[in-house]
């Protein structure tokens, strides 16, 4: 790529954060050691959340199955550690509200030892299904953020003949270096699992696009892609939100993403790498998805870094781990443009969470919002081409469907306006409001339209039991009837019969 | 002078008695209001506004007989959308709206009368005889019509439980309107 080259591609959407990605992406990998206790959460990923398998008391080894999947989009969850399973209850969700969910909690036995699971001789001879069985068998979910159940995507790339496999080694979210860790450390294990992916779906060649302040990772990417000339290694210009797939799909293929349409319709399919190496342990070792890397940063963090940790530990005890300078002000579950906010870190870790960020008081200040000026600073860096002022100024105003024909819905919620507002207006979280206004208003709607059917089932039901009692009743009263006439009959035909004979 | 009197004449008495038998075999029955206000309504039948039904409530309403706010299940929403279709303004401050309401059971003291389960206007109430009853929250109304024939008092309306699916982000609000509110 050439000087010229990287000016005139350079995107033109987008903003550019600084990373703060380094020294905690330079510092080694290192490994939790077993939590004595972990809590699974049954729903880590979109969908339908899994259903115990396993009772209080009883004893699992890592890897064993404690919750199936249930429904068409789904995935299941398996033991973390080896152990005892010790209550099935509810903990707080990673979730804004801080509300709660589902949970199995298992006590450590301290041995992790693995349960046995059979691995296929040769993958590549097997059919594509199969892969994607394994897959969705391990409960591999998208970890970029998304936790869409990744088998259920195989079939789709599958179905809509995907000619291309894009593997997101992008991560633009600034602080997170947990996607850059894995190629660099596992760089053989993300390309392998990338070909059995495209094994998958089919597709004959995978572009793998990472930013170009990962020259590390680019460089082990390369070296591991070397003997596979299917598997191209395509650096990209770090750019927020370059991990983003439509993002990224335009940048590698030229190809936009239509507003009502998914990537696969335009022949594409993104996964990201961390998913890859997932799918690499589940079908070239028979390891489900139990472990994770996690970079825990930020300015309250003592020793910050990537920390490969089972998944159910409690965030207290990573942020234990790499120690803590002060209380952080703010604790963020993802990076710091699109991440959750967490109320208190008594949570669990979850397939999905790819950074915990520990802010101090300077990086978690939020300035006072201020009057819009209509500079348009927002529409120049929304990667959507949005008009994010005509959007949140309808909001504001209560007005939902206004900002929904400013195509609200193509929002993909990067926060690229919110983070270059002069006026520091939270765009982003007004958007967020109105597109969960939305839906609840799209659920009541349905909900009074299955109210209606209810209710016309039940008149139905009581007219149909009505006419059933009434002709009932009126054949018991023509039984009646028939055998009374025929009572009256008899002694006529008795009397006939004697007066016959007596004739 | 006579004949293009007489023509007239005629045309007039065709066309008239043309346009009068149209007037009645082609009349518009319905009010077309009428069948789009009671789409607005729950159509759960409870029967908490006073009218039959929601079809009767909804000719209510067009007729401007009966006001707005007239739907307990419905609430401020229902109350809001009526206003708006049919045009007129309501000071809604009134209307306490304490959120969507659902029946709940309580267990320990249902006796198993069936007494609930026969008024649900929409079949959500499950059990049998002297087996405690249960409410299935999707398909509860809120209509409440079970709470007044329970002879123990065993249910209630209590709010729907906010759920991590249900949640939404509230509205932003600058630090000085947080003060105020």
């Amino acid at each position: 790529m050439g000087f010229l080259d990287r000016f005139l591609k350079a995107p033109n959407w987008g903003v550019h954060p600084e990373d703060h990605k380094r020294p905690a992406a330079d510092v080694a990998l290192r490994i939790l050691p077993t939590p004595e206790r972990v809590y699974m959460p049954l729903s880590q990923h979109v969908g339908g959340a899994a259903r115990p398998v396993v009772l209080v008391g009883q004893k699992v080894l890592k890897g064993q199955l404690v919750a199936e999947a249930q429904g068409n989009i789904s995935a299941p969850i398996h033991a973390p550690v080896s152990g005892t399973v010790s209550a099935i209850g509810e903990v707080t969700a990673p979730h804004p509200s801080g509300l709660p969910f589902k949970a199995i909690t298992i006590d450590s036995d301290g041995l992790d030892r693995w349960i046995d699971a059979g691995v296929l001789v040769d993958p590549f001879a097997a059919a594509p299904e199969e892969i994607a069985k394994l897959a969705a068998k391990a409960g591999v979910v998208g970890l970029g953020g998304a936790t869409f159940p990744s088998a259920v995507k195989f079939a789709l790339g599958k179905r809509l003949k995907v000619g291309t496999l894009i593997v997101n080694g992008g991560e633009c979210e600034p602080y997170l270096s947990s996607d850059d860790r894995i190629m660099r450390d596992f760089a053989h294990q993300v390309v392998d699992g990338a070909r059995l992916v495209m094994h998958a779906i089919g597709a004959a060649e995978a572009l793998v696009g990472i930013e170009d302040n990962k020259p590390e990772a680019i460089a082990a990417m390369r070296a591991a892609a070397q003997s596979y000339p299917e598997v191209r290694i395509r650096p990209v210009p770090a750019r927020y939100p370059m991990g983003s797939d439509k993002q990224l799909i335009q940048t590698l293929t030229g190809k936009e993403v239509p507003s009502d349409a998914r990537a696969a319709e335009v022949g594409v399919l993104v996964h990201n790498v961390s998913t890859c190496a997932a799918v690499h342990k589940a079908i070239r070792l028979g390891q489900p998805l139990v472990e994770r890397i996690v970079t825990v940063n930020g300015g309250t963090v003592a020793t910050p870094g990537n920390i490969y940790a089972p998944l159910g530990t409690m965030i207290s005890e990573l942020l234990a781990f790499t120690g803590l300078k002060e209380t952080p002000s703010r604790l963020i579950l993802g990076g710091p443009m699109m991440g959750t906010p967490l109320l208190h870190d008594r949570i669990p870790l979850v397939k999905g969470a790819s950074g915990i960020l520990a802010f101090d008081a300077v990086e978690a200040f939020v300035p006072e919002a201020g009057p819009c000026i209509r500079c348009g600073s927002c529409t120049k860096a929304c990667p959507m081409g949005l008009l994010p002022l005509e959007m949140a100024a309808r909001i504001k105003a209560g007005d939902l469907e206004g900002a929904e024909a400013y195509a609200l819905q193509d929002c993909i919620s990067c926060g690229c306006c919110a983070y270059v507002c002069p006026s520091h207006i939270p765009l982003v979280q007004y958007f967020s409001h109105a597109k969960g206004e939305l839906t609840a208003a799209e659920r009541t709607k349905l909900r009074t339209e299955a109210t209606k059917r209810l209710a016309e089932a039940k008149t139905a039901r009581i007219e149909r039991e009505n006419r059933e009692k009434a002709e009932a009743a009126a054949r018991r009263k023509a039984e009646r009837e028939a055998a009374k006439a025929a009572a009256a009959a008899a002694p006529s035909v008795a009397a006939e019969k004697t007066e016959g004979a007596s004739a | 002078m006579l004949m293009s009197v007489g023509s007239l004449a005629a045309m007039g008495l065709t066309l008239g008695s043309v346009l009068g038998i149209a007037s009645r075999y082609l009349a518009v029955e319905a009010d077309p209001i009428e069948a789009e206000l009671q789409a607005m309504l729950p159509g759960s039948q409870c029967g908490q506004c006073g009218y039959v039904g929601c079809a009767q409530a909804a000719v209510a309403l067009a007729k401007g007989e009966a006001p707005v706010t007239l739907c307990p299940p419905g609430g401020k929403a229902t109350a809001e959308a009526l206003a708006a279709k049919l045009g007129v303004k309501v000071d809604l401050s009134a209307v306490a709206d304490t959120g969507p309401r659902i029946a709940e059971v309580t267990e320990e003291i249902c006796i198993g009368c069936c007494r609930c389960m026969k008024v649900c206007p929409t079949d959500a109430i499950i059990g049998a005889a002297k087996q405690i009853h249960n409410v299935i929250r999707e398909a509860c109304t809120g209509c409440s019509s079970c709470v007044d024939v329970c002879p123990t008092e065993a249910l209630s309306m209590a709010p729907i439980p906010v759920t991590l699916q249900h949640w939404t982000w509230p509205k932003p609000m600058s630090a000085a309107a947080a003060v105020h509110a």
